[in-house]
């Protein structure tokens, strides 16, 4: 199935998404990386607020290269999640429902994504040239002095992606090459 | 002896840099063209299709955000001589090429600190020392989310070549979707521990499809890819035959007691330049 996606997404949304399908996510979306991730998890533990809305929110592990003159943001495509696997289950546990990225997550993030009824996105990794046409807008919500590593709010529009992991935990990392297996007859 | 002003590399590497970030090299491309042909999962020429879009649309949108550590491999021949300072020429060419160039400065100045650069230096400088009077560079920018996926074993001899296709095809199964497959395997085998990781690192700089001139290494360089290629992994990871557009073997003398292996993993984004100066 494709589905076109609003973000923040909403519950019913995220829960009627299963892994293999594909969906254009237009909204507004969150990018973040290691280092911003450390930071909102400072500020958890701190007590204090973060710079973005949670409830609904997509992740996008991503950080771009600089914006050409006219643009508004250089090449755009996912970072590799796992590196995020540390924080993520604060931020889902806090209303966190969609992340954008490529490869694979921890048990840990997929427990945490089926309790808070969260979905997993990939992104094609490496295709940051034609996702950054996807960007309409960026601007750097918290952060920086990180440079390409900051907190950035981004509005999106048909932004493509491939649902990785769905809210019950079913992980095309795992059906993809079983079903290559399957048509090949071959281990 | 030949004098080069080292200014000369500085705008070599600068522009370099930048080449290298926005244009794929040939070979990369013919391998993927062909990859395309080949798949036969219509979600895995879905994902080449796009991975193909994207490097025509590169330009001068880097190809992808990580333009990496820049890796500049200097062969200088015994007979010029370099005026200043060549680290300061690659570095000032690097800073003046991801600058300029809009590229993404991803270097922190310490592992443990984080803190950003700002200019993408330092390079990482590999020099040696050649016959004659050139001064031959490649700028090879490596993104880290293959470089992440990269291993190395100190196996036993008796290991033989059945330990090092299993401890490649070991590294690439462990690896999966995360280095953004279809990957280049750059393969190091016997040195020692530094010297494998770095032939591996050099194998990565031979053309996708060239083979190593041994029999032996240019036979294992082809039965590794058909074995990676039947893993079944596919592009990004969701499925599919193509998981590597190539395997390059390079090697060197070892200890008697030693087996050195050293996997580099690189993903579709193999970027390479070289000029001579």
């Amino acid at each position: 199935m494709t589905y076109e996606l609003t973000a923040p997404l909403t519950r019913d949304a995220a829960a009627r998404l299963r892994a293999g399908d594909s969906v254009l996510i237009s909204g507004v979306i969150f990018s973040a990386r290691d280092a911003a991730h450390k930071r909102l998890c400072e500020l958890l533990d701190a007590g204090k607020p973060l710079p973005l809305p949670l409830e609904g929110s997509v992740i996008y592990y991503m950080g771009p290269s600089p914006a050409l003159p006219g643009t508004p943001i250089g090449a755009a495509g996912p970072t590799t999640s796992y590196r995020m696997d540390a924080y993520a289950p604060r931020l889902l546990a806090l209303g966190n429902l969609g992340m954008i990225g490529k490869g694979r997550r921890s048990r840990e993030v997929v427990e945490a994504m089926k309790e808070a009824g969260a979905v997993y996105f990939g992104a094609t990794g490496g295709a940051g040239a034609l996702l950054s046409r996807c960007i309409t807008s960026a601007e750097v919500a918290a952060w920086p002095d990180l440079g390409a590593e900051a907190l950035m709010r981004l509005e999106v529009k048909d932004f493509p992606a491939v649902v990785v992991i769905d809210s019950l935990g079913n992980d095309l990392y795992d059906i993809g090459p079983r079903q290559y297996h399957e048509r090949h007859g071959e281990k | 002896m030949r004098e080069l002003d080292s200014r000369l590399i500085a705008e070599a590497v600068a522009d370099m840099c930048v080449r290298a970030n926005t244009v794929l090299p040939d070979d990369v491309r013919a391998a993927l063209d062909l990859a395309r042909r080949d798949e036969d999962g219509e979600a895995a020429r879905g994902i080449l299709d796009t991975i193909i879009e994207n490097y025509r649309a590169a330009g001068p949108v880097p190809i992808c955000q990580d333009t990496g550590l820049a890796c500049v491999f200097v062969e200088v021949g015994q007979d010029v001589h370099i005026s200043g300072s060549l680290a300061d020429a690659v570095n000032a060419g690097v800073a003046k090429g991801y600058t300029d160039g809009y590229l993404r400065k991803s270097v922190v100045r310490d592992p443990l600190d984080r803190v950003n650069t700002g200019d993408n230096t330092p390079a990482l400088l590999y020099t040696e020392l050649v016959p004659g009077d050139r001064v031959k560079i490649t700028v090879a920018p490596k993104g880290a989310g293959s470089e992440n996926m990269s291993r190395i074993a100190m196996l036993k001899p008796s290991d033989g070549i059945g330990g090092v296709r299993d401890f490649v095809l070991e590294t690439v199964r462990l690896a999966g979707p995360n280095p953004c497959p279809p990957i280049v395997v750059g393969v190091g085998i016997g040195g020692n521990f530094d010297k494998a990781a770095l032939l591996a690192k050099r194998a990565l700089l031979r053309p996708v499809g060239s083979h190593n001139p041994a029999e032996t290494y240019s036979a294992l360089e082809s039965e590794l890819l058909t074995l990676i290629n039947s893993t079944g992994i596919g592009p990004q990871g969701l499925g599919g035959r193509t998981t590597a557009l190539g395997v390059n073997i390079e090697t060197m003398p070892t200890h008697i007691a030693s087996l050195p292996c050293a996997v580099n993993i690189n993903c579709h984004v193999s970027r390479h330049v070289t000029e001579v100066l």
